[in-house]
C-alpha cells in the first residue's frame, strides 16, 4: 500500500473541510439575518470539527512530530489540497448558498461511500461527518429553492452564482494521482458513481428552483487538488495563519 | 433585508420523549419549514430538543393582563378546590 497516497488522500479531505468552514465562518456576525447568521456559522464549526478529524488522522500516519495544528498553520498553498470551488471568496447570499449546495451534495454522496472504507479511521469519521453533512445538504437544498424560485433579484443572484460557480465543480470528481491510488488500494471512493448521484441532485433541485442546468460541455477549472490554486488561497493563509507564524506555538 | 420583514414564530421544543414541549423562544422566518430548520439551529445547538413545534406569533391569543382581577382573583377564596383544604383520617395510608 502506498502510505503517501493515503497522507495526500486524507489531507485532501481535511483541507476541504478546513477552507469551506473558514470560509463560511467569514459570515459569522455579517448574516442576512439572526437565525441564518447563526446557521452558516454552525456548519463552519461542523466544518472545524471534521478538519480536526482529519489532521489527527494525517498528522498519525505522518509522524515527526506532526500535529493537527502544524498541518493547518504551518504548510504553504502549494501544499494545500483543497478543491478551488472551497476557497472562492463568499460573494453574496446567493454566492454562499450556492457554493454549500453543489459541495455538501458532493460531500453527501462522498461520505455516503468512505463509510464503507476499508480504513477503518476514515470509515469512522466519515460515519460521524455524514450525520452533519445530510443536514448542510437538506438546508442549502432549501435555500437554492427559495432564491431561485423567489423574487426577481433572488433569481437574477441566483443565476450570477450559478456563473460564477459552475466552472468550479469539475473538480470535484477529477481524480488526482494519489484519489486514483486509493480506490486502487481499496479504500477510496470512485468518483464515477458519485458524479452521477450529484448531477442527478442537482438537477432535482434546480428543477425545483426553476434553475437551469449550464450545458455539458463548459471547460472547467481545476488545480485545486494538486496543489495549484486560485489567488485567493493566499490571503485565506495569510490570516488564518498568521498569529501561529508570528507567534510560534502560541496558545489562549 | 428590505421592507418586507419575515414574520415572528414562537419555538417549543421538547427536551425528552415523553415529557411536554416547553416555549423557548421566539425567531423570524418566511414559513413553517424554515422556522423549524431556524429552530433547529437558534435552539437545539446544546442538545436541548428531541422535537420541535412552531407556531405563528399572530396565532396565539393572549388573556387581556387588564382584565386579571376578574379571571384570576375569584379562585383566591376557594381553598377547598385545593386537596390540602382537606384533612385525612389516620387510617387513611399512602396518600
Amino acid at each position: 500500500m502506498d502510505k503517501q497516497a493515503l497522507i495526500d488522500y486524507t489531507l485532501q479531505l481535511a483541507d476541504n473541510a478546513l477552507i469551506i468552514g473558514h470560509r463560511n465562518s467569514e459570515w459569522c456576525g455579517h448574516g442576512p439575518i439572526l437565525e441564518q447568521d447563526i446557521a452558516i456559522s454552525n456548519i463552519a464549526l461542523d466544518y472545524i470539527g471534521q478538519a480536526r478529524n482529519f489532521y489527527q488522522y494525517a498528522a498519525a500516519l505522518i509522524g515527526n512530530g506532526a500535529t493537527e495544528d502544524s498541518l493547518a498553520y504551518l504548510r504553504d498553498a502549494i501544499d494545500f489540497k483543497n478543491c478551488l470551488l472551497t476557497e472562492l471568496p463568499n460573494g453574496d447570499w446567493a454566492q454562499t448558498i450556492l457554493r454549500q449546495f453543489f459541495f455538501s451534495a458532493y460531500q453527501y454522496f462522498l461520505y455516503q461511500q468512505l463509510q464503507q472504507s476499508t480504513d477503518q479511521q476514515l470509515a469512522a469519521i466519515a460515519e460521524k461527518a455524514f450525520k452533519e453533512v445530510t443536514y448542510h445538504l437538506r438546508w442549502s437544498s432549501e435555500w437554492v429553492i427559495r432564491l431561485g424560485d423567489g423574487t426577481e433579484e433572488s433569481r437574477e443572484r441566483m443565476l450570477h452564482a450559478i456563473e460564477e460557480l459552475w466552472s468550479f465543480t469539475g473538480e470535484l470528481f477529477e481524480a488526482t494521482t494519489y484519489e486514483q491510488q486509493s480506490v486502487n488500494d481499496g479504500y477510496g471512493v470512485a468518483f464515477q458513481e458519485i458524479q452521477h448521484s450529484w448531477m442527478k441532485k442537482v438537477g432535482l433541485v434546480f428543477e425545483e428552483a426553476t434553475l437551469p442546468i449550464p450545458a455539458a460541455n463548459i471547460w472547467m477549472q481545476s488545480g485545486g487538488k494538486k496543489g495549484i490554486h486560485t489567488e485567493h488561497l493566499g490571503f485565506i493563509l495569510a490570516e488564518m495563519q498568521f498569529l501561529q507564524r508570528a507567534y510560534p506555538g502560541a496558545e489562549w | 433585508m428590505s421592507n418586507t420583514e419575515w414574520s415572528l414564530w414562537e419555538v417549543f421544543i421538547r427536551s425528552k420523549q415523553g415529557l411536554d414541549h416547553k416555549h423557548v423562544g421566539s425567531l423570524h422566518a418566511a414559513d413553517a419549514q424554515m422556522a423549524i430548520e431556524n429552530a433547529r439551529d437558534v435552539y437545539t445547538r446544546r442538545m436541548e430538543g428531541v422535537s420541535i413545534w412552531v407556531v405563528e406569533s399572530k396565532n396565539i391569543h393572549a388573556s387581556n393582563p387588564t382584565e386579571a382581577g376578574a379571571l384570576y382573583d375569584p379562585a383566591n377564596d376557594k381553598a377547598y378546590r385545593h386537596p390540602t383544604f382537606y384533612h385525612l383520617p389516620d387510617e387513611l395510608k399512602h396518600m
